[in-house]
């Protein structure tokens, strides 16, 4: 087991060191000096000169101490992004993200986890019936509207039209008026996919032989399902959410833009449209960090919920 | 003398089998609703191929003319109105199926204009990453080794990266930058982006496969006969995990299309020409003005196209691959 953990931690070498590699292709390579668009249209050369020297852009790419090249692995390991387009700290603008991003992402994720496995578990047991094939429809078509116009129809009706939530986001109210609408629609928007997921996860349980020797042996369909079926259904639900882990940290990007919440997700739109590689490159490596971490971490609770998962 | 037994097969005449795709493809034809969507799809496609053909040999196609003003802005759907065309001295009176825009342009034309922009986006993106992820997926599979490790290292890096950053990273990146003399702008910048960060999953599904089949008998044969790697791998295995890319490209569709509507929200996508992203996109003021038609065409587009392809997808599946069968 110890050993395990250690050799899978030094398999995170190499791939946080591929996405440095990555980044720094994409944002230094391709991406280039970016010092004119920082500085404007109208700027003079003295202005920009000046802004190449504050961001390294003047540095050579490599083959020296103080090449671009190693600065981005140096940054990224110390965790000192520097500043972001608008001279604030990338860390600073990060740290704050997380909170609200956390406030609508979990409540959402559970929400939706709790619902989709409760209706997955219903429908496993209807399968085959006229009530099962309209579910599956129904998730399906769920999952082909685009994720836009549920929000933007459900911001319009139910915060504008009705008035029952507030359309934006304010930070003196209480952050739960404002979370209310922005979960509600990620829940409806997320089901489809996830109930026909689960869905499937539960009819491969359902049609092993335990279940029939449990429903031999006189069990009610409630104890066979909730009791048997849902714990050995636990374990890709485990593993499901311990994988989305780092993935509510990031926040949900259009909602968080939609209803002006200030978390991590309205953090990348910002860095999207105004060009801040800087904040794009931050949270790249630390996204990376997160979900290589967190791989892991769901493999050892995979084994730790099925005792029957050996460590190669 | 057999004319009793006309089903009886003589010995000297072989029995022809079907292939897995002649199989696949039988028990595909049998389900009817399936091959409603695949024809809803192809409907969407005709009507892209008619656009490109009409906008390269310059015909004049009114349905395709989205430019033109066919009334004053924001028209209700299905109302006849009366206007006055730029540069007429008399009113008119028209008619518009789904409404007109704020610039008076017909939200119907702009909706079918808006297909080629998907389909575009949706099959370029398709094919660029079918074309790095097939051929890396089978050389780690088939040789193994260090190119094994090194495919291997390289999809895990990708794949440990968000898709929704590393999309948005390369198109920002991307965007009006020069390659090799093309300079990727509007949905070229799209597609290459999300072709170019798409291709783990397609990689990792034929490097299982190719490492699952490359001990078989008919690669064994193939080696011992003194076939080179490249046609056993070429020849003999990609055919045979043909419909893994097949079903994996219609599944995946749908994703794009989704997508190059969120880019087109982050205003990374077409900008000067009709899309659904963008006309979705231009609900956000419209819907307080009561103008709900523009989201509603572009929400419908989308949503028959990816009802079509999720069904045809899954059936697709369960007739290629039964073992992947999930009902």
């Amino acid at each position: 087991m110890t050993a395990y953990i250690i050799r899978r931690l030094l398999y995170m070498i190499p791939i946080v060191i591929g996405v440095l590699l990555l980044t720094f292709v994409l944002f230094t390579l391709v991406g280039g000096d970016i010092s004119q668009q920082i500085a404007g249209k109208n700027a003079d050369a003295e202005t920009i000169a000046e802004i190449r020297h504050e961001y390294g852009f003047d540095k050579p790419l490599f083959l020296s101490w103080d090449s671009q090249f190693l600065n981005h692995f140096k940054k990224a390991f110390t965790f000192h992004f520097g500043r972001a387009l608008d001279r604030e700290r990338i860390s600073e603008k990060i740290l704050r993200g997380v909170g609200p991003s956390l406030a609508l992402t979990v409540p959402m994720f559970f929400g939706t986890l709790v619902i989709s496995i409760s209706f997955a578990l219903v429908v496993a047991f209807l399968r085959g019936t006229v009530w099962d094939h309209i579910i599956v429809i129904l998730c399906v078509a769920g999952m082909s509207l685009p994720y836009l116009s549920f929000i933007i129809f459900g911001q319009y009706f139910f915060a504008y039209k009705l008035d029952w939530f507030p359309i934006f986001y304010a930070p003196d109210r209480p952050m739960v008026s404002s979370i209310v609408l922005p979960v509600l629609i990620g829940i409806a928007a997320g089901l489809g996919s996830n109930l026909r997921f689960y869905r499937t996860i539960m009819l491969d349980e359902i049609r092993s032989d335990y279940v029939r020797t449990a429903f031999a042996k006189g069990l009610t369909a409630r104890r066979v399902l909730f009791k048997h079926v849902l714990k050995n259904a636990m374990i890709p639900i485990v593993t499901n959410v311990v994988l989305s882990i780092p993935y509510l940290i990031l926040g949900s990007l259009l909602l968080e833009r939609f209803f002006g919440i200030p978390g991590l997700g309205y953090l990348m739109y910002e860095a999207v449209s105004s060009r801040d590689f800087f904040v794009l490159n931050a949270m790249t490596f630390i996204m990376a960090l997160l979900i290589a971490f967190f791989t892991l971490v769901a493999d050892l609770c995979y084994a730790w919920v099925d005792p029957r998962v050996k460590f190669e | 003398m057999n004319n009793s037994q006309p089903t009886a097969v003589s010995a000297d005449q072989p029995v022809k089998g079907r292939s897995l795709w002649a199989d696949g493809m039988r028990r595909l034809r049998k389900r009817r609703l399936a091959m409603v969507c695949f024809g809803v799809v192809m409907v969407y496609v005709l009507l892209t191929v008619l656009v490109y053909l009409s906008e390269a040999a310059g015909w004049k196609i009114p349905l395709f003319d989205w430019r033109q003003a066919v009334g004053p802005s924001y028209q209700k759907p299905w109302t006849v109105y009366a206007w006055m065309p730029e540069g007429q001295t008399q009113a008119q009176r028209g008619w518009t199926f789904f409404g007109t825009d704020f610039l008076g342009q017909s939200t119907w034309r702009k909706t079918i204009y808006g297909a080629k922009t998907s389909i575009t986006v949706a099959l370029f993106a398709s094919v660029i990453s079918i074309l790095i992820g097939v051929p890396l997926g089978a050389a780690a599979g088939y040789f193994r080794g260090w190119i094994d490790d090194l495919i291997v290292w390289l999809y895990t890096t990708i794949g440990t990266i968000p898709g929704i950053i590393l999309i948005m990273a390369f198109a920002v990146v991307l965007r009006s930058q020069t390659f090799f003399g093309v300079e990727l702008k509007g949905v070229t910048a799209v597609y290459v982006a999300l072709g170019l960060t798409s291709w783990v999953g397609i990689c990792r599904l034929i490097r299982g496969e190719v490492i699952k089949r490359k001990e078989s008998e008919y690669v064994l044969a193939a080696r011992a006969l003194g076939c080179s790697n490249g046609r056993i791998i070429f020849k003999h295995l990609l055919p045979n995990v043909f419909h893994v890319i097949i079903i994996d490209f219609s599944l995946r569709f749908v994703s794009f299309i989704h997508a190059e509507v969120i880019l087109s929200f982050l205003g990374l996508g077409e900008t000067d020409k009709p899309s659904w992203g963008a006309m979705i996109d231009a609900a956000r003021t419209e819907l307080a003005r009561n103008v709900w038609w523009e989201m509603a065409a572009a929400t419908a587009a989308i949503f028959v196209l990816s009802l079509a392809l999720n069904i045809f997808g899954d059936a697709l599946r369960d007739c290629l691959d039964p073992k992947l069968r999930t009902d």
